[in-house]
């Protein structure tokens, strides 16, 4: 077990790349989530179509997959995503801004799978309002955006916010992929890296990764937990 | 209650045809409601007068007809739907109020929102709309905190807010326990007097006696009467609506 020890800078810059991605990503498929989410829902068919089909695809592929074609379909379209290299946020997050494009591409792998589950995750809040409140908006004639504003997501939230933490946590552990595309230092290539190339014992290593990935999920489940008793309490 | 429809009408329905899938749920229906008058429309339920009621504000699409309101014909989508929506009030069976919101907040959004009013102005106006149903001392309350039939009486407050042209109610006191019937009514009824376009489904027959310019009776998704209440209620001339009417008069 002495690896957890000696080695324990190795895991704690693991862990630390392993968060980047995930806060990144988390942001990324709240946002795209959201406006697939109103796609989804918009009176016009043409874009619900086209909501629908996000959802249907980003769903319903392996991540691996997703993966794959931004690791290698963005590189032979020509592209090694420098659009990600958003001035300030990118010397915050340094990867973002390196000549390496592994790291934005399986950030945009991530996000364009999340936001298909974060999509359903606010539909399904959305669907838990009564229909008769959207009516009575509509009624009084407040436009399709108005109604969303003030009527339909305000009363969504509550019931949207802990499926949504559980599409976060699925997507803290579906970052453990990246490291097999060619992101070099998260949390899942440091196992690699101390197994393979160090020689250490696997089942100390794993231990160690583990415990990595449970700081960031135990507590975020810990606190769906506490919003879920406290909506319980105020119905 | 006099006839005081003059000049155009304000809602007409012509030739209005509405499936929902196999089911004919208006079938070839033509209406016309005058500016002040106050329509009932009653009939068995599955009559399709609930349904009628809410083509009116294009809550429900028609299949076929034309339906045209102050003149207009409905716009299909849009702002100019909304802007028609504004113009006509809507009370529904189940109240709807906005359940985030409180009462005042309720009656306000629209003015505010919709009509660009200064949020001083409307409250001042929401307030004493609330003060006219009869439920001012509540208006900082919470829909889930009022009883039914303040919740409805507040619920018409908050379509009058919009200052429409016409109401629509689609059975405003069906869900009410009934010693709250009355207080809806009665709020129903001072409108009706000051001269407010109304359409009402409903199954309260006295309302309809005394307060109603013409009933409607409805049966199978069709317009099978139209008449003068005092006419309606003493000499039914269809069979089905003496039927409707010998159920529900007897007890």
């Amino acid at each position: 077990m002495n690896v957890l020890i000696d080695k324990f800078d190795v895991f704690a810059g693991g862990f630390w790349l392993t968060l980047q991605i995930c806060i990144l990503a988390a942001i990324g498929a709240l946002v795209l989530g959201a406006i697939v989410a109103v796609l989804r829902i918009s009176p016009v068919p043409p874009l619900r179509a086209l909501g629908t089909s996000y959802v249907n695809v980003f769903r319903n592929m392996p991540l691996t997959v997703v993966m794959f074609f931004a690791a290698f379909g963005l590189p032979a379209l020509g592209s090694n995503a420098d659009f990600l290299r958003i001035p300030v946020i990118d010397s915050l997050f340094t990867r973002l801004g390196t000549d390496l494009p592994y790291f934005r591409f399986a950030l945009i792998a991530l996000v364009l799978y999340t936001a298909a589950f974060v999509c359903e995750a606010l539909r399904s809040g959305v669907n838990a309002v009564p229909a008769g409140q959207a009516e009575a908006a509509r009624s009084l004639g407040l436009t399709f955006g108005q109604n969303l504003r003030h009527v339909v997501l305000p009363q969504s939230w509550q019931a949207s916010v802990v499926p949504l933490g559980s599409v976060i946590i699925a997507m803290i552990k579906n970052s453990a992929l990246a490291g097999f595309f060619g992101v070099v230092g998260d949390l899942s290539a440091t196992a690699d890296q101390l197994t393979g190339a160090e020689g250490y014992a696997f089942v100390p290593v794993a231990i160690g990764i583990s415990l990595g990935y449970l700081i960031m999920t135990v507590p975020l489940g810990a606190l769906l937990d506490r919003i879920e008793k406290r909506q319980a309490v105020a119905r | 209650m006099d006839d005081v429809t003059t000049g155009e009408p304000l809602i007409v329905l012509d030739a209005v045809n509405k499936w929902f899938g196999p089911l004919h749920v208006l079938d070839d229906v033509s209406l016309s409601v005058g500016r002040g008058e106050v329509v009932v429309v009653i009939g068995p339920s599955g009559s399709g007068k609930s349904t009628l009621c809410r083509t009116i504000n294009r809550l429900e699409p028609i299949n076929s007809g034309t339906i045209t309101f102050d003149g207009q014909p409905l716009p299909a989508e849009g702002k100019p739907l909304a802007k028609l929506r504004s113009e006509v009030g809507m009370v529904f069976q189940s109240f709807n109020l906005f359940a985030h919101k409180t009462i005042l907040e309720n009656v306000t959004l629209g003015p505010i929102k919709v009509r660009k009013e200064k949020p001083t102005a409307a409250r001042e106006r929401g307030l004493a709309l609330l003060d006219r149903v009869g439920i001012a001392n509540q208006a900082d309350k919470f829909p889930a905190q009022l009883s039914g039939g303040q919740q409805q009486r507040a619920a018409i407050a908050r379509a009058l807010a919009m200052q429409p042209k016409a109401m629509l109610f689609d059975e405003p006191t069906s869900a009410l326990d009934p010693e709250m019937v009355g207080e809806v009514l009665d709020v129903m009824t001072s409108l009706a007097s000051d001269g407010m376009t109304m359409v009402v489904v409903t199954h309260e027959m006295g309302f309809a006696r005394h307060a109603a310019n013409r009933v409607i009776f409805m049966a199978d998704g069709q317009l099978v009467e139209d008449a003068p209440p005092a006419e309606f209620f003493a000499n039914p001339r269809s069979e089905r609506a003496r039927d409707f009417l010998s159920k529900i008069l007897t007890h």
